[in-house]
């Protein structure tokens, strides 16, 4: 008797502890199921998007990316251009307005706002990130573009008119309102990536830019900025992949006009918005397959977009970590 | 002997003030937005706020009254399928990624649920509408609820993942070194340390769903009836709004401000509420590492 009682609790024991060995496994293969699972979901976005797009990639192949003509209606010809220019010009006026108001803002939150002050305004632009695309939307549609843009573009005509961008006639909504509400959206992801670049550069720069008698702009743009050179490239490519993929807002307020004019003060088209616009309503395969391709260009530009900007963010977190040891 | 004269000097410290004072305008030129964006729907989407807003199912054009209840519901049915899917999903992988944070899977994800953050969302809902509109010939609830949950998964993975790491090490030791299985120690040690972190990234996931309208045009595809079956379109807020704002008539103008107000109200609550914990988490934990 008593000789077995401790053998039969280490037969417990025994059984026990493979029993909840037996849940590690079980464990360990939910996680890996679980990151499988992610992964399958990144690929097969690509995969779908290529596989229901063929009728339009046979079609059109390469001719798809430079021929202008969109005519769902009588020659069923399907171009991208006005699109893929549209989102360029609306995006690259976004960055134009996110980029000095972000790393501004980024540098006024890291190296010179007050400890009362940093806390409640970064807030405050992380809430301007929460902000629904649609809100944005409905605020530049009745707001922001009769009361700002609107006015803006007449006076820009009036004394820049002379130049192909700013050429008549004035609408609202239009590429500049477009790429401006662009830049409202994009300047969050902006602040927030230069801040936590600025915040991850190592104090010891500062100090010695500071005893070398540098004054505090000084510092920052011949030191910190180029110290951190790759980490705001990151945060401009980041805030350009999700200036590229808006869709509601822009469709909103862009006016959508299939018409090539170098003026930004007309009524243009991205690649979202046509998505947004037409999917619904396209009525035969062709149709659907060229929108479908639309969306798969996007995809894979905002996939390059994103490995970009990572690959240069992680750099800048690299560099740092022997700093910081030493 | 240049460097000291007094003229630059003076120019230097004119530069420097300049410089600065623009930063702390650019501050300002950006808060100016969020604020004019949330006095102008509060001013507009107020008078149109009552109970029967809530309550009634929307009115054809010119027929006072009439509310968004099935947008709330359908909202609620597609935000809730996708947490149902994204938050065990997620919570899993952001408790692996936190785990093996340098093992080839472990970056794998990690970079994966930063392309899947990246992805346009417009570009989610073709990939649903490929997935399970296409096979089924109709648009549903169901969809709807799919994509957001796609949406869902980075948010809930960086959040999971960052708050796991928040665990001291020396707790998650401790458990194994008293013999726990690792499933129980995740289960039992890490996950309640982590838990409000966990269901932060679930509130931030919900808030940026909630407000997803792009992928809901040909998912969920919206319905001005009331309308509780998964498998049959349903409307939800931020498409109501949309619809409602490139619609010709006022009265529906005045509907779309309404009903951005409750949504924007909504989020911007989850967000605070979101943020506040993890700063206390950050706080109290950043305390005992």
């Amino acid at each position: 008797m008593i000789r077995t009682q401790p053998h039969s609790s280490n037969t417990l024991l025994i059984r026990l502890r493979k029993f909840f060995q037996h849940g590690d496994r079980i464990y360990r293969l939910l996680l890996v199921i679980a990151v499988l699972l992610v992964l399958t979901l990144v690929f097969s976005i690509g995969a779908e998007l290529w596989k229901n797009s063929s009728l339009s990639r046979q079609a059109f192949g390469w001719k798809f990316i430079i021929s202008s003509t969109w005519d769902p209606a009588l020659t069923d010809t399907f171009g991208a251009l006005p699109f893929i220019l549209g989102t360029l010009v609306t995006s690259i006026l976004a960055l134009l307005v996110a980029i000095p108001l972000g790393v501004g803002t980024a540098i006024f939150l890291a190296e010179l706002a007050p400890n009362y002050l940093r806390g409640p305004l970064g807030f405050l632009a992380e809430l301007l990130a929460a902000v629904p695309s649609v809100v944005y939307g409905l605020w530049g549609l009745f707001a922001f573009v009769p009361i700002f843009v609107h006015p803006a573009a007449n006076l820009l005509n009036k004394t820049l008119g002379f130049l192909p961008i700013f050429q008549g006639p004035v609408f609202g909504p239009s590429r500049l309102a477009a790429g401006l509400l662009l830049g409202i959206m994009v300047f969050p992801t902006i602040t927030a990536v230069s801040r936590d670049v600025l915040l991850a550069i190592p104090n010891n720069q500062r100090e010695a830019a500071m005893a070398l008698g540098a004054t505090r702009w000084e510092m920052i743009s011949q030191v910190l900025l180029p110290y951190g050179t790759s980490g705001f490239f990151g945060a401009i490519i980041l805030g350009l992949g999700r200036a590229l993929g808006e869709t509601i807002a822009v469709t909103m307020v862009i006016g959508n006009n299939l018409d090539l004019t170098a003026s930004l003060l007309h009524p243009g088209y991205t690649m979202a918005s046509v998505i947004a616009n037409e999917f619904t309503e396209a009525t035969f395969d062709l149709y659907l397959h060229a929108l479908i391709e639309i969306g798969l260009i996007l995809f894979i530009i905002t996939l390059l977009i994103n490995v970009i900007a990572r690959l240069l963010i992680w750099r800048v977190g690299r560099q740092n970590k022997p700093e910081k040891r030493s | 002997m240049n460097k000291n004269s007094p003229r630059l000097r003076s120019k230097r410290k004119a530069v420097n003030l300049l410089m600065l004072s623009l930063t702390g305008i650019a501050t300002l030129l950006v808060v100016t937005p969020l604020i004019w964006i949330l006095l102008y729907i509060i001013h507009e989407g107020a008078p149109a706020i009552n109970l029967k807003f809530f309550t009634q199912l929307p009115t054809p054009v010119g027929v006072a009254g009439g509310g968004i209840v099935n947008a709330l519901l359908g909202s609620l049915m597609t935000v809730g399928l996708g947490l149902v899917i994204a938050a065990p999903i997620g919570t899993l992988v952001g408790f692996y990624a936190a785990a093996h944070p340098d093992s080839p899977l472990g970056l794998l994800v990690r970079f994966g649920a930063d392309v899947i953050a990246g992805v346009p969302s417009i570009v989610m809902g073709i990939f649903a509408y490929t997935l399970i509109v296409l096979p089924q010939r109709h648009f549903s609830a169901f969809s709807g609820g799919i994509v957001l949950s796609f949406i869902m998964l980075p948010i809930i993975i960086r959040t999971t993942e960052e708050m796991v790491r928040l665990v001291p090490s020396s707790i998650r030791e401790a458990s194994l070194a008293l013999g726990a299985a690792e499933w129980k120690t995740s289960l039992s040690v890490i996950l309640p340390a982590a838990l409000n972190g966990v269901v932060t990234g679930a509130m931030l996931a919900i808030a940026r769903a909630a407000g997803e309208a792009a992928p809901m045009l040909f998912t969920a595809f919206g319905n001005p009836f009331m309308n509780t079956n998964y498998s049959q379109p349903v409307a939800t807020l931020p498409h109501t709004i949309f619809v409602y704002a490139i619609s010709p008539y006022n009265d529906w103008h005045a509907k779309a401000w309404a009903t951005a107000l409750v949504l924007i109200t909504l989020i911007l609550l989850l967000n605070i509420l979101a943020r506040i914990i993890i700063w206390w988490r950050t706080r109290t934990l950043g305390t005992i590492k």
